[in-house]
């Protein structure tokens, strides 16, 4: 399966498993602009399957109504660059729900799903990253697979998390991303950071799209191209990087971070989104806060600029794996 | 391109049906010539350019249905909603209660007792009148001006009290939110909040969600109340657009009180008030005289019919005037004269309109009024006195509810540092003494909580 198939059968599994799930948005119903929801207005009807009308406001305030009733409301929103008009039912709503009826009301059932990161030709509004602005929502889960497996696994367990979560879907991984997913109904913890390749001199953290920016970063520090072998000194090339994919945005699984960092001194963070305020900021305060004893190089952000995102200049844009590459190398060399 | 959903409670209007074939059948329609081939629309065509700028064939504004006069004498050829005496003084004394508990908590606000209130003042009829209507376990989802609603549906004083004040028996936010904001599962009355218009599209989506219950399909509505002012926001639209579209049995009752804090309606719209923008959603609407509570009452009866029998959003706009200043915080006569409102009290009273129809009917007397008046003081006070002397919630409730489940990391570990910050200063920083004093427990339970941790 690749990463809209596996969507896809999360949602089939979900709407299968629980009456009470809806799923809607705009264009949902022919099977969605990327192909995520293909066949489930068939499969499961048009009550349950249905698109909203082009309003994003309307469709997470809508979301929380249904939520409100201990249904299971799945939205979707087209591309997280269009989240915003729906900020303030996110943040001031969404978010504080259960707070502030002491309890007696809560929008668990609710998850909003969303493309999100650069595509190479999105421009300034289908390729942004606006996960670091629901950071500071207490009362909000944000959620980033990386691949078609933790896309099925991360979104059930979003879907039946009991508090509204964010759930953003990098979108060039819709299609290239291909693996074996199993079939059956599984479930992958929130909040739990992944390590994907162990290591000992350097934590590399990312979530989503760039996390394949760093798997070549470490690939091209390893065994360098030919043009690349006068920047990178022979005695860096066996660094023991150790790769975590964070997956969970809010709340974020500090343990697994500040363990890996502890052990290693030192710490990259490659997000897309620009640098100021981003994700980014946060971990690397905390991480201070926490290893300030253990570290040995300045915590290292390699993100976005903090400009929008300019069509024709989206490859000088991204941190891809040269900027990755050097950001190790320097913080290795610090 | 789909096939029409099969929606097997839902009774299309034929408008909506003629709707669904111009989209979901490609031949050319039988009087082409006279409806064109427009894709979007079943509008005839016309050779005459005309514009318009009414709902209404003549031009005129849309009426207000009236049942009683301003002295309680039911209009010539009004029909009088059904009520029996029971049920009639029911309303009366909700409707006198009202402003009973209005002037109380006004007035402790103004002593510093409580933080912050907001009278209901003037707009009883509307608020009693629709509360009236609806079957009591209609979900509600609120603005802020309706908590006689829930004292309609039984919520006690002594539960309003406790919101105000925030004490220790508060289940509405457990002192988390300002005074005003109650909420109840148990009244099915959604805890209010203050970004206005957000409960709007949300009730749209309780709305379908009643659809999706089996034991509430056909039988219950959402209810969302609304400001003049607060239909002025986005979620508005989309709350009118999410109802009609998706069928969704939603009830709006917009409360068009002249005025949003400072700002007349006059400031809000240039169109014909919230009641002409309905039909442009496909919505039946109605304008309702919201002093007069019988109007209101079969005017909402009737709407919250067509929104069970139609499955669809209806529109009520209940005209009103704002008596009270907006809030607490607000000096309404910097914006509109002292006069101006004491000639609305006098002229148009909606509590004394039901008082002389009760009186009519011999329903009511001068005796029983004095009675219920004293009586409603005495409760009232009574049910203060009681609040005002209890504690507030344990402090450790000021962490609770942000999640469910598993508490995430960040969240504890802010807890133990307020808790190692309370163990050094909490008996040598006045402020935080003095504070502590008022939640039960003294914030104890923190502190022995850590200890045992």
């Amino acid at each position: 399966m690749n990463t809209f198939q596996a969507v896809r059968d999360a949602l089939s599994i979900a709407l299968l498993k629980d009456d009470t799930a809806v799923i809607f948005g705009e264009d949902i119903a022919f099977g969605g602009v990327f192909r995520c929801t293909m066949g489930l207005a068939e499969e499961f009807g048009r009550e349950r399957v249905f698109n909203t009308p082009l309003t994003e406001q309307g469709i997470v305030g809508f979301g929380i109504g249904l939520a409100a009733m201990g249904q299971t409301a799945i939205a979707e929103i087209q591309f997280a660059d269009y989240i915003y008009p729906a900020f303030d039912q996110l943040v001031n709503e969404a978010a504080k729900f259960r707070y502030r009826s002491g309890g007696q009301f809560d929008v668990g059932g609710l998850t909003v799903r969303c493309p999100t990161m650069s595509v190479g030709h999105g421009g300034l509004y289908h390729s942004q990253s606006p996960e670091g602005f629901f950071m500071g929502a207490a009362g909000l889960k944000v959620v980033i697979p990386r691949s078609p497996i933790q896309a099925k696994g991360l979104l059930l367990a979003s879907i039946r998390d009991p508090n509204p979560v964010i759930f953003m879907e990098p979108k060039v991984l819709y299609r290239s991303a291909v693996e074996q997913v199993p079939v059956d109904d599984f479930e992958l913890p929130l909040s739990r950071a992944d390590i994907l390749k162990p290591g000992s001199d350097l934590t590399l953290l990312s979530w989503g799209t760039p996390l394949y920016h760093c798997e070549t970063a470490l690939h091209m520090l390893s065994a360098p191209p030919p043009s690349l072998e006068p920047h990178i000194p022979q005695s860096l090339r066996s660094a023991n990087i150790e790769l975590i994919d964070l997956k969970t945005i809010l709340p974020w699984d500090v343990e697994s971070v500040v363990e890996s960092v502890k052990k290693t001194g030192r710490l990259v963070i490659v997000h897309e989104a620009g640098m100021t305020a981003g994700v980014g900021a946060e971990i690397g305060a905390v991480v201070q806060d926490k290893c300030f004893l253990k570290l040995d190089a300045p915590v290292k952000r390699i993100t976005g600029w903090d400009t929008p995102v300019g069509l024709q200049f989206e490859k000088f844009y991204i941190p891809d794996s040269i900027r990755i590459l050097d950001g190790i190398l320097e913080t290795l060399k610090y | 391109m789909f096939r029409p959903a099969a929606r097997l409670l839902v009774r299309r209007s034929l408008l909506r049906s003629s709707r669904a074939i111009t989209t979901a059948t490609p031949q050319v329609p039988a009087h082409a010539d006279t409806h064109g081939h427009l894709p979007s629309s079943h509008s005839r065509i016309t050779s005459k350019l005309r514009f318009f700028n009414s709902v209404m064939e003549d031009g005129e504004q849309i009426p207000t249905y009236r049942v009683l006069d301003s002295v309680g004498k039911p209009l010539e050829g009004a029909e009088v909603p059904e009520i029996d005496e029971a049920f009639a003084r029911k309303i009366y004394e909700n409707m006198v209660l009202l402003p009973t508990l209005d002037t109380l908590l006004y007035n402790v606000q103004r002593q510093g007792k409580i933080s912050f209130y907001m009278t209901a003042y003037g707009e009883e009829a509307t608020i009693l009148g629709s509360a009236a209507a609806l079957a009591n376990d209609d979900e509600v989802l609120a603005q802020y001006r309706e908590a006689g609603v829930l004292l309609w549906r039984g919520f006690s004083l002594d539960a309003i009290m406790a919101q105000c004040l925030g004490n220790h028996e508060d289940l509405s936010s457990k002192g988390k939110q300002m005074p005003v904001h109650f909420g109840s599962p148990e009244h099915h009355f959604l805890t209010i909040s203050s970004p206005l218009a957000t409960q709007i599209p949300q009730a749209a989506g309780v709305g379908y969600a009643l659809t999706r219950i089996p034991s509430r399909r056909g039988r219950n509505v959402a209810v969302c109340y609304m400001g003049e002012g607060a239909a002025s926001e986005g979620d508005f639209h989309a709350g009118m657009l999410l109802a009609s579209t998706i069928p969704s049995p939603t009830l709006f009752i917009a409360r068009n009180n002249g005025f949003a804090i400072s700002t007349p309606s006059t400031e809000q719209y240039h169109g014909d008030g919230i009641a002409a923008r309905g039909p442009g959603y496909g919505m039946w609407t109605v304008r309702v005289d919201g002093n007069d509570v019988l109007a209101v009452l079969g005017a909402v009866r009737e709407a919250r019919r067509r929104c069970v029998e139609d499955g669809r959003g209806v529109l009520v706009e209940a005209m009103t005037y704002r008596v009270g200043h907006h809030s607490t915080s607000d000096d309404s006569f910097a914006y509109r004269a002292r006069q101006e409102v004491e000639d609305r009290k006098r002229v148009d009273n909606p509590i004394a309109r039901f008082r002389l129809y009760m009186e009519s009917r011999g329903w009511w007397s001068k005796e029983e009024e004095e009675l219920l008046k004293t009586r409603l003081k005495q409760d009232v006070l009574k049910a203060f006195k009681r609040a005002e002397g209890l504690q507030r919630h344990e402090l450790k409730e000021m962490f609770t509810d942000v999640y469910g489940g598993e508490e995430p990391w960040n969240i504890k570990e802010q807890r133990e540092e307020l808790v190692g910050l309370l163990k050094k200063y909490g008996n040598d920083w006045e402020p935080w003494r003095n504070e502590l004093a008022r939640f039960k427990g003294k914030g104890q339970e923190l502190l022995g909580d850590s200890k045992s941790a």
